[in-house]
């Protein structure tokens, strides 16, 4: 057992840093002492989690700098007297202390044309070779913990790219879907053209931070890029244009982008049915 | 933000409301859409965070893909034999008959399961169940099942966008938003429920004719635990305060394979895969200890020897099964005598080994969250050495008591479906029956709260009485130097874990009773400083009385049923009685305290009965039933 100084972010988006001195015992991890510090000390800190164990997501906020799960972060990796530091993720909105407004997430989430099997097919019909649902099943051990989004420059840095840019975990989401064998839609216009592929630069900082270790930029991103690409110069598409058939692109889900300025989930709630 | 001082409520109608977004809400959700009826979700966490996400080895379903034996019946027979005769047997049925088209429609609506080589689902061995019956994705099969109804909600709400103009107009998840109670007119029935934001801590009512109860377990209550601090008996609480009984509450699971080391993972779960995939228990001494704790009910179907029981994983139809697969409540037992004898692990479990029996790629492939859990929050190779683990609260086969076809309530426009539920498991429940559970009664609670909804218009509710929940939801803010919630939890914790635990005796439980009694008049002034802003000592203040409530109906339950059988092990009364055997306790709350009552075990249909031979039977049934 040890005394250990962890500063914790108080507060809402114009809070401050608060300090405190908090036990932590061997085989801890950072989510311990946060829970530690709220049965002893202050019972009102936000802190947002459920699992526990790498799972869920839910407990994403930024350990000296880095984003990261809170209940995977070992206190054995910082120096015995190493200050620790914990702020929420710093590329949505702070509700209170460590917990942030992620329904950008969501909103992003609903604008993607969903899974579309053929109207011919029915349930039961697939059949599917593991190596061909290997690719889709790496993209769906992600957590939605929402630290790849967190930590992309393209959103991080830049507000107004939000609207236009729905970051690595939902870019990942349209290769997932393309890559699905069954699936009939084709999200590649969209995903350049409303869903922001163009502004990945291949940074990778969203494979390095996920917890998950999905090789979002190798595997999903750039080979998305490649299909955008393609799709630029197939011959078919090409066709189609020149002879004037309707393009098979999918569109964007309508009625589900939020205009800029329309606020959070909870301003929308405040003019409904009240 | 908006202002959150004032005591302000958002109002909603809806047809159907359901609480709880896990397997079951989430598939009761889109049934009830399904059936045109204007539905809302409501979440505790986040959208997709719900505890059906820890699930990890799969969803059991008589496919018949890996072994084309397989079939509902088998998967019956195996439920009813796992749950030790108590099961309602109509549920097994149902269940056993109806997972494999959820299963399958998972797959539709985008699931992308492990296959076998002739393209199909693939299907792994475990505990109890006769053939490979768990469709799964490696060990993270709950997440693959939540995204994929997560994912089928939102195609749906997209569906509305386009007809409708409004992704929400038909379907909306509310999610971070708790109820405390439902509100119910003068003959009973159910009118709404009442909540609040944990975002702003505004608070929210919702008027509906149906309520689906989807909340998941009790696990909070228990030290050890495998469950997340959403399960906190929320959805059994609310059906006792709104009028209805809970059946078989003093069975409760302890896996028998949770983290032992470090104490900060301590009771975190390791899937029974890891077994079900060639895993085998060692005790200290290096001995196979599962040998010697088959019993007598279960000997005819398990290996004597390990040569015959290793060579059952490549040759099922020559050898029996392997003793580390008898089900959840026997291998639990087994590892807490094995330490109780002085044969344990350093950190008080048991040695679980899978490096040894599967190459070190083939385990990664496999098992791969076990794999990363170990490594990052243990320091342990699990493809080099051994892991330690013992048992951990994980599941409670008691809940609701509900009308199997349609998951009603003795509650008119009161559902219930998932862990929430009493019934489907009897006494014990197989590992891999939750998640088809979750999708079968699901949709049933969906399709019978749809139908409620449609023979009954809203009624209004009573504002006399929202006002005052309203004011005791906000006590705790205002109680100045009262009592920590957290003190109080952890202390509830202890007791339960340490008197009401894996094995169970008289004495022990009477002084759990009194032990509940305290902390629930020290629980009148529980104390919660600071705003409504997403503040978790409030939250938590809010929570314990659930958990309390449900504590006190596992013990009550506990010490009237006088003998052991499955997860509920008693040393005073350690044989299964047959007597017992066409019991079930039914809890309820009265106005003057909590009452029991005895309700007879519907008899398994002769057609179905017949899938037993006799032989086995005579260890279950009385004289009387046999002839």
């Amino acid at each position: 057992m040890s005394e250990r100084v962890f500063r914790v972010w108080r507060g809402s988006g114009d809070g401050g840093l608060t300090e405190y001195e908090v036990e932590a015992n061997e085989g801890e991890v950072v989510l311990d002492i946060l829970l530690r510090l709220q049965a002893t000390q202050v019972p009102d800190l936000a802190v947002r989690w459920n699992c526990k164990a790498g799972k869920c997501g839910s407990c994403s906020v930024e350990i000296n700098g880095m984003p990261r799960l809170s209940c995977m972060t070992r206190m054995s990796i910082f120096e015995p007297d190493e200050v620790i530091t914990v702020v929420p993720l710093q590329t949505f909105p702070v509700v209170r202390d460590l917990v942030c407004d992620v329904s950008f997430n969501y909103d992003k989430a609903r604008e993607i044309p969903s899974f579309t099997p053929s109207p011919d097919t029915a349930p039961g019909d697939f059949r599917m070779q593991q190596e061909d649902v290997e690719r889709g099943q790496e993209f769906r051990k992600c957590i939605e913990c929402f630290l790849c989004n967190d930590v992309c420059h393209v959103i991080r840095d830049h507000e107004e790219n939000k609207e236009h840019f729905s970051g690595p975990r939902y870019l990942m989401r349209v290769a997932e879907l393309e890559m699905h064998p069954w699936d009939t839609a084709d999200r590649r216009k969209i995903a350049q053209e409303e869903f922001g592929m163009g502004y990945c630069n291949i940074t990778k900082c969203c494979t390095e931070v996920c917890p998950e270790n999905i090789q979002i930029t190798d595997n999903s991103l750039i080979p998305l890029k490649e299909r955008v690409a393609d799709r630029k110069y197939d011959p078919l598409v090409w066709l189609g244009r020149t002879i004037g058939r309707r393009p098979t692109d999918t569109p964007i889900v309508p009625n589900t982008r939020r205009p800029a300025d329309a606020g959070t989930i909870i301003g929308k709630e405040e003019d409904e049915e009240g | 933000m908006p202002p959150t001082t004032e005591a302000d409520i958002t109002r909603y109608t809806y047809d159907v409301v359901v609480i709880g977004a896990g397997g079951a809400g989430l598939r009761a959700a889109i049934a009830a859409r399904e059936e045109g009826k204007r539905t809302a979700v409501i979440s505790k966490s986040l959208f997709g965070k719900a505890h059906t996400v820890m699930a990890e080895g799969g969803a059991a379903a008589a496919l018949g893909n890996v072994n084309a034996a397989d079939e509902w019946t088998v998967h019956f027979r195996d439920t009813i034999r796992g749950g030790k005769f108590l099961n309602d047997p109509r549920m097994a049925e149902l269940h056993a008959r109806e997972a494999p088209e959820r299963i399958l429609e998972l797959e539709y609506w985008g699931a992308l399961f492990d296959r076998t080589a002739e393209g199909r689902i693939s299907q792994r061995n475990f505990g109890g169940h006769e053939y490979p019956r768990l469709a799964h994705v490696g060990d993270r099969t709950g997440l693959e099942m939540i995204r994929t109804l997560q994912q089928r909600i939102v195609a749906l709400q997209q569906a509305d966008a386009i007809e409708l103009g409004d992704p929400d107009a038909m379907l909306r998840v509310f999610a971070e938003t708790t109820v405390v109670e439902l509100l119910t007119d003068h003959t009973g029935a159910i009118t709404g429920a009442f909540g609040y934001r944990r975002m702003d801590g505004g608070f929210v009512l919702f008027e509906a004719p149906s309520v689906v109860l989807a909340t998941g377990g009790i696990g909070k209550a228990f030290l050890t635990t495998s469950n997340s601090w959403e399960y906190t008996g929320d959805g059994h609480a609310l059906a006792l305060q709104a009028g209805a009984s809970l059946i078989n509450m003093e069975f409760v699971q302890f896996h028998p394979t949770g983290m032992v080391w470090p104490p900060s993972v301590k009771g975190l779960l390791v899937t029974e895969s890891v077994r079900g995939d060639g895993g085998v228990l060692r005790n200290s001494e290096g001995a196979r200890f599962m040998f010697d704790h088959v019993p007598d009910v279960f000997r005819a179907h398990y290996a004597e020897t390990e040569e015959e029981a290793d060579g059952w994983y490549t040759d099922p139809a020559n050898h029996r099964r392997p003793p580390e697969l008898l089900p959840r409540d026997e291998v639990a037992r087994a590892i807490n005598s094995e330490v109780k004898e002085g044969r344990g692990s350093r950190h008080g479990g048991v040695f679980l080994d899978v490096s040894t029996r599967l190459p070190a790629e083939e385990i990664r492939k496999r098992l791969p969250s076990m794999y990363h859990q170990f490594r990052e929050l243990a320091d342990v190779d699990i493809t080099a050495e051994p892991m330690e683990v013992g048992p951990t609260c994980h599941y409670v086969m008691g809940g609701v008591r509900v009308d199997a076809d349609t998951a009603a309530s003795d509650v008119p426009g009161l559902f219930a479906a998932g862990e929430v539920a009493g019934g489907m498991h009897g006494s014990n429940r197989l590992g891999g029956n939750s998640l088809s559970d979750l999708l079968v009664f699901g949709r049933r609670a969906g399709i019978g709260a749809a139908a409620h909804a449609d023979s009954r218009p809203n009624s209004e509710v009573s504002e006399t009485a929202v006002s005052e929940i309203a004011s005791r939801v906000l006590a705790p803010l205002k109680q100045g130097e009262g009592v920590n919630p957290y003190t109080v939890h952890s202390e509830l914790q202890e007791t339960m874990n340490d008197l009401v635990g894996i094995i169970r005796n008289a004495p022990e439980m009477e002084r759990a009773l009194e032990r509940l009694t305290e902390l629930r008049q020290r629980s009148d002034m529980l104390s919660a400083p600071g705003d409504r802003v997403y503040n978790p000592g409030w939250h938590l203040a809010l929570a314990l009385p659930n958990m309390m409530l449900v504590s006190e109906a596992v013990t009550k339950a506990a010490l009237e049923r006088t003998e052991s059988r499955g997860g509920h092990t008693r040393d005073d009364f350690p044989d299964m009685s047959s007597e017992w055997r066409r019991v079930n306790l039914a809890v309820r709350a009265e106005e003057d305290g909590m009452t029991l009552s005895r309700i007879p075990v519907a008899d398994i249909p002769a057609e179905l009965m017949k899938l037993f031979d006799r032989e086995e039977l005579v260890k279950y049934l009385t004289e009387e039933e046999l002839s």
